[in-house]
């Protein structure tokens, strides 16, 4: 990229450029570094020391502990996150096919009831969500939960889907389907193996998504059902017991490792996805 | 290879809506090359996807050889297509993408790899294969374009501009190979441009198109010099047929337009019959050939001395701009002569090849085909010069 | 017209291939005509009936709506999002705008200053509010800190402190979103054409002016859709302040959100609950609507 800047010369002006944005950088580890710091402190040292005092002895025990109270509801996130993932990317990339390349009367007018999803505050829905999910027998169940996030998350999946397919030019399908291919066809052999960008965008959006959901997790589950959210902001908020802040911040930092690593590692895809989704929805 | 025949193709997208395609009747033989050319937006396209199936017409019935197919799907037209954007598929090697509508048609892999073959020889293809479309340049993915339609043998091939995004010097040699292609594998072929140098070149039968609908349909000759608006005159030629509007008057029994130069008048007698012409808003159309220096040889043609205004050498022609009843006009002479501008020059028409058009309706004055071959005009139709 | 024939020679296959887009699409479209605007319109229906614990369909006319602005924990709630929402995209703007301008001065490792600054987008609410809410401890976080760093006068209990919680609200939104808004407004920073600059150049501009009145201006689009991803992140802000805070001390840091979940599902009041997700609704369109109207409209201009 070509800059702005005139001339990287050592300049007052690009010192204090320079001065800000580490700065910037400091105030945005600030909270990592305590987290880390607090979870492998003891409880004593939490308390004669400051936040960002080195451990007088580094200890696993805050670790150990909030492994043993949230295992479960870790296991539950995976349990709830892995097929609604799947799902709800499944199913937005046959609609954005469908409304991309085979549109057909009023079809267009249900991508822009659908591009309402992408802003509804979900509190309008959650009271009939929670009296369907009921009815089907699915209360506190974390299939209850696959139902919700697959339901809620076709919005912004389909847009995904939809808006990489509009870029795919038509002819594509017209020659295929002159040389005898099908719907599916098309759809497989074509149309799928193009849209491998797309479909990492859609997944690490979708994964930061539901696993990060607290809303549909403290409406649609309880105890045994829980996800890790719920499961660490009853942990921070209980009364009872003495406050073990190491606890509570390993407790975090297992809460947010999964979308923290996915971050790490295909970044690209999930800038992608936060400006995608932000620009059209 | 069939023949291909439209009878009285409409299509709308709707009530209320425009017509897209009006009436269009068409038909040509076994091997012929049809081609459908017009400004964009006057449904070419469209009509081509309609003998495509890849839109359903609204009335009348499309025909190849004898069976209509009007309510086909495409897949059963046995038609092939090449598009503009040539719609490789991006994730296919070259060798998949031709082979991809035979393994869906179920050919057995021997056969598969044989038509392989053959298309890539007829082609010059072989080396690209395992190449991924990607990978080519814009003239070897016309040809990969062209080798997938090749492979199906399909009864009928569609062209959708696919010259139109090559640059300029690989279209003049894409062109020619296509013609070279067809005199050899004489396929019956439907192919679209807004090129009228393609359509003129290339084509045995011309359709030119407007609004959705067809102005004009012949042989390129006949388009040329027997068109039938003042369109389709507009529309073929380059540099564009000259258009004076004018009135015409009689004199001595006779019907001729006057021209005036500013320095000069002259009475252009007019061959065609004269009834209900006189007096009446009419516009000239004279081809730019058609306006010659004056020489001995022809004697006894109207000649008109005018002031060159802009001189446009172009190589094998000059073209000479002078003004005729307040219009510019242009004339195309021999390189070699070369007038300098405010020179005044003496020219001469051919009343034969003057063509007259309604002011109003713009439609053709006289009867079609009366313009009669006029020899040793010194400077005759050359079309392919630019 | 000879149409009529056109669809009959139609085989099975191909009939079902015509009907197969409409199939696939069918199960979403009827998804989203129950699941979003059908459920809606019933939480609409329930904030017209006196349902308390269980739905009812008593109607009580606007009543639950008179309740709702009678309620003294509603009007905190409400001037809390509107000083939450009006601070938190306010100093995201300024700060995402900020630093992308700076990162785009050819800054030797960019790449990785940007990761850092936008990682915390990656994080649940839930984590930041809990990370937050331990550096926010009165006696033991920042206020600890700056004490032992020697700052003897510093004392820092905003969370504990009914006037000032909801600024902490604001600290830990910002520090989640500004990063994003900073990605967004880069992404707008390197896709302004570069000869405007160069002109502006030519013309003697300096850089900071050259930003503040040719490359920012053209940036007006991301402007709009920063503001409008903030205000709608802000009215649907519940994790943060169950995490925080739990709208306390008392309800003091309250947000419309928190307040429709502790009524309908904690207190047995669904009718009122539902009047408030109702206004909650009508709050996100009056922005959607004016941002799409000026985005369909703009789109058509060109």
């Amino acid at each position: 990229m070509t800059s702005l800047a005139a001339k990287p010369s050592i300049s007052l002006s690009r010192i204090a450029i320079y001065a800000v944005l580490i700065g910037a950088v400091l105030i945005y580890l600030i909270p990592l570094v305590v987290m880390l710091l607090t979870s492998f402190k003891s409880p004593e040292d939490i308390g004669t020391g400051n936040l960002l005092s080195w451990p007088t002895e580094v200890t696993t025990i805050g670790w150990v502990k909030a492994w043993a109270t949230v295992k479960g509801y870790f296991v539950n996130s995976i349990m709830i996150t892995v097929p609604a993932v799947l799902i709800s990317t499944a199913i937005g990339a046959l609609n954005g096919y469908v409304l991309s390349m085979w549109r057909f009367k009023g079809s267009q007018m249900f991508f822009g009831l659908l591009l309402f999803g992408c802003f509804l505050p979900f509190q309008t829905v959650l009271l009939p969500a929670s009296f369907t999910l009921g009815k089907m027998g699915l209360a506190s169940t974390t299939t209850g939960l696959v139902l919700v996030h697959v339901v809620y998350g076709l919005a912004f999946t389909t847009l995904f889907f939809r808006n990489y397919y509009v870029s795919i030019p038509d002819a594509l399908v017209k020659a295929a389907r002159l040389d005898g291919a099908g719907f599916f066809t098309i759809f497989r052999q074509i149309i799928l193996p193009m849209s491998t960008p797309i479909i990492m965008v859609c997944l690490i959006w979708q994964f930061t998504q539901i696993w990060n959901d607290f809303l549909f997790g403290v409406v649609f589950s309880s105890g045994d059902s829980q996800p890790i959210t719920v499961a660490l902001n009853n942990l921070v908020n209980t009364s009872t017991g003495a406050k073990e802040y190491n606890v509570d911040m390993a407790a975090a930092m297992i809460a947010g490792l999964p979308t923290l690593l996915v971050y790490v590692v295909a970044g690209k895809y999930f800038v992608r996805g936060l400006t995608a989704g932000a620009v059209k929805g | 290879m069939a023949t291909l025949e439209l009878r009285n193709v409409n299509k709308t997208y709707g009530a209320g809506l425009p017509d897209t395609l009006k009436n269009i009747e068409l038909s040509i033989k076994e091997g012929e090359f049809l081609i459908l050319v017009g400004p964009s937006g006057c449904g070419k396209s469209t009509l081509m996807n309609c003998i495509a199936g890849l839109e359903t017409i609204t009335g009348g019935a499309i025909m190849i050889g004898d069976q209509d197919v009007s309510g086909m799907s495409p897949k059963d037209r046995d038609i092939a297509m090449v598009f503009q954007s040539y719609a490789l598929y991006p994730t296919m090697s070259v060798r998949e993408n031709i082979e991809f509508g035979l393994k869906i048609r179920k050919m057995n892999q021997s056969d598969i790899d044989a038509e392989v073959a053959r298309v890539a020889k007829l082609l010059q293809i072989e080396h690209l294969l395992n190449r991924k479309p990607g990978q080519l340049s814009g003239g070897q993915q016309q040809r990969v374009a062209m080798g997938r339609a090749l492979a199906r043998r399909p009864k009928i091939y569609l062209f959708d501009e696919p010259l139109s995004n090559l640059d300029a010097k690989l279209r003049v040699e894409m062109r020619t190979e296509m013609k070279l292609m067809h005199q050899r594998l004489k396929t019956t072929t439907v192919y679209v441009t807004h090129d009228q140098i393609e359509a003129m070149t290339l084509g045995d039968k011309v359709a030119v198109m407007k609004d959705g609908i067809i102005q004009q349909f012949g042989t390129p000759k006949q388009i040329y010099n027997d068109p039938a608006n003042l369109f389709v005159a507009s529309f073929i030629g380059s540099p564009p047929m000259n258009f004076i509007p004018l009135r015409l008057q009689r004199k001595d029994g006779r019907l001729v337009a006057l021209l005036d130069s500013g320095q000069a008048r002259c009475e252009l007698p007019m061959s065609m019959s004269d009834a209900g012409l006189e007096d009446r808003e009419v516009i000239l159309g004279l081809r730019p050939e058609q306006i010659v220096l004056a020489s001995g040889e022809t004697a006894g043609m109207p000649t008109i001395r005018a002031e060159v205004q802009v001189t446009e050498p172009t190589g094998p022609d000059t073209l000479v701009f002078v003004t005729l009843n307040e219009s510019k006009v242009c004339s195309r002479l021999a390189p070699d002569v070369a007038p300098a501008v405010g020179e005044t020059l003496t020219l001469q028409f051919d009343p034969a090849k003057v063509l007259l058009f309604d002011a109003k309706s713009g439609e053709r004055l006289g009867a079609l085909g009366k313009s009669q071959p006029v020899e040793n005009m010194g400077n005759v139709t050359r079309l392919n010069r630019n | 017209m000879s149409s009529v024939a056109v669809f009959s020679k139609a085989s099975p296959f191909d009939a079902l291939q015509r009907w197969l887009p409409k199939l696939v699409l069918a199960p979403s479209m009827f998804i989203v005509l129950v699941g979003f605007y059908g459920y809606i319109l019933w939480t609409f229906v329930l904030s017209f009936t006196n349902s308390t614990f269980l739905p009812s369909y008593k109607f009580v006319g606007l009543a639950q709506y008179a309740r709702l602005f009678d309620n003294d924990r509603w009007w905190v709630a409400s001037k809390n999002l509107a000083v939450f929402g009006g601070m938190f995209i306010g100093i995201s703007l300024v700060v995402g705008v900020l630093l992308a301008v700076f990162l785009d001065q050819r800054i030797r490792r960019e790449g990785f200053i940007r990761t850092i600054y936008l990682y915390p987008m990656a994080l649940s609410m839930i984590v930041t509010g809990t990370a937050w809410k331990w550096l926010l401890n009165p006696g033991m976080g920042l206020d600890k800190l700056l004490r032992d760093w020697g700052w003897e006068g510093f004392r820092l209990d905003w969370l504990i402190d009914p006037d000032r919680v909801v600024y902490c609200l604001v600290i830990a939104a910002v520090w989640q979103a500004s990063g994003f808004i900073m990605a967004m407004f880069l992404a707008g920073l390197r896709g302004v054409d570069q000869s405007i600059i160069r002109a502006a150049q030519i013309d003697g501009a300096s850089m900071p002016k050259i930003y503040w009145k040719v490359v920012l201006p053209s940036l007006r689009p991301v402007f709009f859709s920063a503001v409008m991803i903030l205000a709608h992140i802000a009215i649907k802000s519940f994790d943060l302040v169950a995490a925080m805070t739990a709208g306390g001390p008392g309800y003091s840091s309250d947000l419309p959100a928190m307040f429709m979940y502790s009524f309908t599902f904690s207190r047995g009041q669904m009718g009122m609950g539902s009047a408030s997700a109702i206004l909650m609704l009508g709050a996100i369109l009056a922005i959607l609507v004016p941002y799409l109207y000026s985005e369909l409209r703009t789109k058509r201009n060109d």
